[in-house]
């Protein structure tokens, strides 16, 4: 059986800024990471994979240099690893995006049976959320968003039961595999590669599947296939609040006016 | 031949080949440890050993008074074991080989100083006795049951020696009985009044005694703690010649193994080292860990990798698997996970054993299995190594942050040909609000001397110092590589650090990747800018009594002891005050060796205790030379509720306060 984990390159968005004429990120020389929330996602696939010995296959749209990120996964533990990537997939929102993804994992699905297919919950540079939806959606598959805890995977009749994080308390669900799992940070902590596995990865192949592998018609990815279209960034303006002290140099002083500022307005008390 | 020598060749010859056999199956294990060559320099490496354990300047050393019990016991063994060569020798060969046999002149001198010798042995064993039964140091075994048995031969060895001695004398036998005073006491005042059969019969009674004693402890060595009688010698001949402030490389390829899980990836020198260890305890004495309550010891940490190799050892000759694990099996022979990440990679340890062990690198070693073959470690740490292999700083900041102390301290990019000195700033220099001051002070000290100096700014990358003591060497390994790359096409050749960890890196460890810079300290740029007149101060730096803090790095690893005192004491006009323990035995903070990173949940806490010891001495001001010890003692005077009274202070902000 398979489990996939999709996860996503981004833009370190600690340093990221925008460019205040265009409205537009600035990404010229800033680093890539892998999204913060699909490594607890590529962990929870490798847990089952040390656990059940099911062969994990990572996924990721991007444009080619997303090999890199590809590669720290299979320093991982993760099996084979995918890059979905050219030119007519580019510009794709979450909807195109999700139907590139979704036709990979069926495409996958003809190798072998796939258990389940971990997201992280978004994205640190989009921050919609939308993708692991659409993607359940396509492939038919039950989503659990959320997920903080796999509490028990049933093979024989091919079960999951996960507890969702909401807020302000747990949901325990159960439903059937295939599943789309969403899962929170708090799920789990990521492993570190170690430096054999990391050699190894060094060597190994990703998989490039570019749209002559793939043959979607173009009106249903990347710019032409998406319904929506990002505008302009900005950072909104403060209209209120104000910012006490200059934290960055003087963390004790900005501490003491925040607590002086509480006291006040009766926040705290001593 | 008489009976008694021929009983007396069997034992010896059985007794000789038994002591051949168990140093055999001993030394044999050594070789199992991979190869490190300890060969060169030979000259150096005798003179180690002449002024060493020859001069016991090993074991007086560090203030260690009692040290000079053991020279004395030293001394008189070394005399005697001349005289027990003869002993034995005569034993086998009583008409042929006797010092009898010398001329008189020389006879009688070597008489009384086995005689002397002898007194003197029983005496220091005597005191030894007593010092472990009435007033034992903590840091040793005082009841230990082997120092008892080995205390024990050499007693009754001395003693026979005077009874058959005395016999002799009182038979009228001994030609030398004038030079051997206390031989003659005994046997004139003790054995005087004794028929000729009876003093026949003790003299040999004695003998025996002597003799089967003799061959008993001979035997008993390898078996014992004692066994360093064998091997510390030898141990300080291989010792490194340099200080041990840095770790080995590692190859990285495809099939390679890194870091020690097993025994036998120690090197031979690492499997020696445990076979020489006293039991002294003086490293546990100064290990900032074992003494504020943690799992780790170094005396036991070499004690158990020499229990795992006498138990491992023998099956990896004919290549069996391990029984017993080296990191992780709750028993002895095995060393704790945690043991291992409670070192702070101070160098104390290492700086005061007699006998050259090296117990860092050793601890690395364990280290780098865990994070680099088993990716196991404490979880505080995931984030730390991911902030650095990302940012390349600990805190994960972005690197355009690096900048934000330029504008106030007018710095300028480094340009080659333009610039004299790269000022390398440092993670905590550039992004820690607090150090940020220290960088500012450093910089305005920098332009009031007229140094011309420059910085890298936001292209600055981390060291590598912590990454490396925790045994991430691979991480390490492209940090170096890239950083090396750096300075040189930027065209640096002296480099400025104001941080005792980067200094380290920068001069020790990056010679490895075929770096020369010339890397100079602030505190001792200061002081020779100091002492070239090129700095005058306003004679009223108001700091009230200012207390010293040695940071590892720069003491122990590098030996700058004097430069930052000589800066304080032209400042203020006053030597600092010191701590108890200060130069080669100052306390470590806590932070080292990337503990800096790491929780410290058990027992006291190290930069608390550090703090105390600083407070003893009522400073108005800590002084230190270390982004890691300003944070420390920052966080210890508060725990102390002593931060508005005490100050912590870098040595380059006392120096900018009190500039004219
Ligand atoms: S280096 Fe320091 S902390 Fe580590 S064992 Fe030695 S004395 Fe203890
Ligand atoms: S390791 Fe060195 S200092 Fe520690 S007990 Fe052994 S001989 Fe003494």
């Amino acid at each position: 059986m398979i489990v996939v984990a999709c996860v996503k390159q981004v833009p370190d968005t600690t340093q990221v800024k925008t460019d205040p004429v265009t409205g537009t990120l600035i990404r010229e020389g800033v680093p890539f990471i892998v999204n913060p929330f699909d490594s607890p996602a590529l962990e929870e696939a490798l847990k089952l994979k040390d656990k059940y010995g099911f062969r994990v296959v990572v996924i990721s749209m991007g444009p080619p240099n997303t090999e890199v990120t590809l590669k720290k996964a299979l320093a991982l533990g993760a099996d084979d690893a995918v890059l979905l990537s050219d030119r007519v997939f580019g510009g794709a929102d979450t909807l195109a995006t999700s139907k590139v993804l979704a036709e990979a994992i069926s495409k996958l699905s003809q190798e072998d049976e796939i258990a389940a297919v971990f997201c992280g919950r978004q994205s640190i540079d989009g921050d919609t959320a939308q993708v692991g939806a659409g993607i359940a959606t396509r492939l038919g598959y039950t989503q659990l968003t959320l997920v903080d805890q796999i509490q028990e995977l049933d093979l024989p009749i091919k079960k999951v039961k996960v507890r969702r994080k909401l807020e302000g308390r747990h949901e325990v669900v159960e439903t059937p595999l295939p599943a789309l799992i969403t899962v929170v940070r708090e799920i789990n902590q990521p492993r570190y590669p170690t430096v054999p596995m990391r050699l190894m990865s060094g060597d190994s192949e990703v998989k490039l599947w570019n749209n002559s592998i793939m043959e979607l018609p173009t009106e249903l990815i990347g710019l032409e296939g998406s319904a929506t279209q990002v505008r302009k960034i900005f950072s909104p303006e403060r209209t209120e609040g104000e910012i006490l002290g200059d934290g960055e140099n003087n963390p004790d002083e900005a501490a003491r006016l925040l607590i002086d500022a509480m006291l006040q307005k009766d926040i705290i008390s001593i | 031949m008489s009976a008694n020598t021929l009983i007396f060749i069997v034992i010896f010859i059985i007794s000789i080949a038994f002591f051949g056999w168990s140093c055999y199956h001993r030394f044999r294990l050594v070789a199992l440890g991979k190869s490190d060559n300890r060969f060169k320099d030979i000259a150096k490496r005798i003179w180690s050993v002449i002024y060493y354990p020859f001069a016991q300047r090993c074991t007086i050393s560090h203030g260690y008074r009692f040290g000079i019990n053991h020279a004395i016991l030293f001394w008189a063994f070394m005399l005697l074991l001349i005289a027990n060569t003869e002993f034995l020798l005569h034993g086998l060969a009583p008409d042929y080989i006797s010092l009898s046999k010398l001329p008189a002149g020389a006879y009688h001198t070597l008489a009384w100083i086995f005689d002397i010798a002898s007194i003197i042995a029983l005496l220091a064993v005597c005191s030894a006795v007593i010092r472990r039964l009435v007033f034992p140091p903590s840091y040793i075994d005082a009841k230990s049951g082997d120092a008892f048995i080995i205390l024990g031969l050499i007693a009754t060895l001395m003693i026979a020696f005077f009874g058959m001695h005395g016999a002799e004398i009182a038979q009228g036998v001994e030609k030398a009985a004038g030079y051997m005073p206390i031989s003659a006491f005994t046997g004139t005042i003790i054995l005087g009044g004794m028929s000729a059969w009876a003093l026949e019969t003790a003299a040999n009674v004695f003998w025996w005694i002597h003799a089967i004693v003799l061959l008993a402890f001979l035997n008993y060595l390898p078996y014992s703690k004692h066994m360093h009688i064998l091997t510390s010698i030898p141990n300080c001949f291989f010792r490194s010649l340099e200080k041990v402030n840095t770790q080995p490389r590692e190859e990285f390829a495809k099939g390679n193994i890194y870091g020690v899980e097993r025994v036998d990836q120690f090197t031979w020198k690492d499997l020696f080292d445990s076979y020489s260890c006293t039991e002294c305890g003086r490293c546990v004495d100064n290990c900032p860990a074992a003494l504020t309550g943690k799992a780790l010891e170094p005396k036991e940490l070499i004690h158990n990798i020499k229990v795992n190799m006498l138990k491992n050892g023998p099956g990896f000759i004919q290549n069996k698997e391990p029984v017993l694990s080296l990191i992780g099996d709750d028993k002895e022979g095995s060393v704790s996970e945690e043991a291992i990440w409670d070192c702070t990679t101070c160098g104390a340890c290492m700086e005061v054993c007699p006998v050259f062990i090296e117990h860092v690198p050793k601890i690395v070693d364990m280290r780098r299995d865990l994070v680099e073959m088993k990716a196991k470690f404490p979880p505080e740490l995931l984030n730390f190594f991911e902030n650095i292999e990302g940012r390349s700083n600990p805190w994960g900041i972005a690197p355009e942050k690096r900048t934000a102390w330029m504008e106030e301290a007018g710095a300028k990019p480094f340009e080659a040909g333009v610039t004299e000195y790269l000022f390398y700033v440092g993670c905590a220099g550039a992004l820690d609000p607090r150090s940020r001051h220290v960088t500012v002070a450093t910089a305005k000290v920098l332009n009031a001397a007229g140094v011309s100096w420059g910085v890298l700014g936001k292209e600055e990358l981390c060291c590598g110092d912590s990454v490396r003591r925790l045994g991430n060497e691979y991480l390490f390994d492209v940090m170096a590589k890239k950083n090396v790359k750096l300075l040189k096409e930027k065209g640096v050749q002296k480099i400025i650090v104001q941080c005792p960890h980067g200094y380290n890196t920068l001069k020790n460890d990056y010679r490895q990747y075929g770096a020369d810079f010339e890397i100079i300290h602030h505190a001792e740029l200061i002081n020779s800018l100091i002492e070239q007149g090129r700095l005058k101060f306003n004679g009223n730096g108001d700091f009230g009594k200012v207390v010293f803090h040695d940071s590892c790095y720069l003491g122990r690893y590098n030996s700058i002891y004097e430069q930052p005192r000589k800066v304080i004491a032209a400042v203020t006009n006053k030597e600092p005050a010191e701590m108890e323990r200060n130069r080669e035995k100052a306390f470590c903070c806590g932070g080292g060796g990337g503990r800096m990173w790491l929780e410290e949940s058990v027992g006291d806490r190290i930069y608390v205790e550090r703090t105390e010891q600083a407070l003893k001495e009522e400073p108005d001001t800590i002084c230190t030379c270390c982004p890691y010890c300003m944070t420390m003692f920052e966080d210890g005077l508060k725990d102390k509720d002593s931060e508005d009274s005490v100050r912590v202070l870098d040595l380059a902000e006392i120096v900018a306060a009190a500039l004219e």
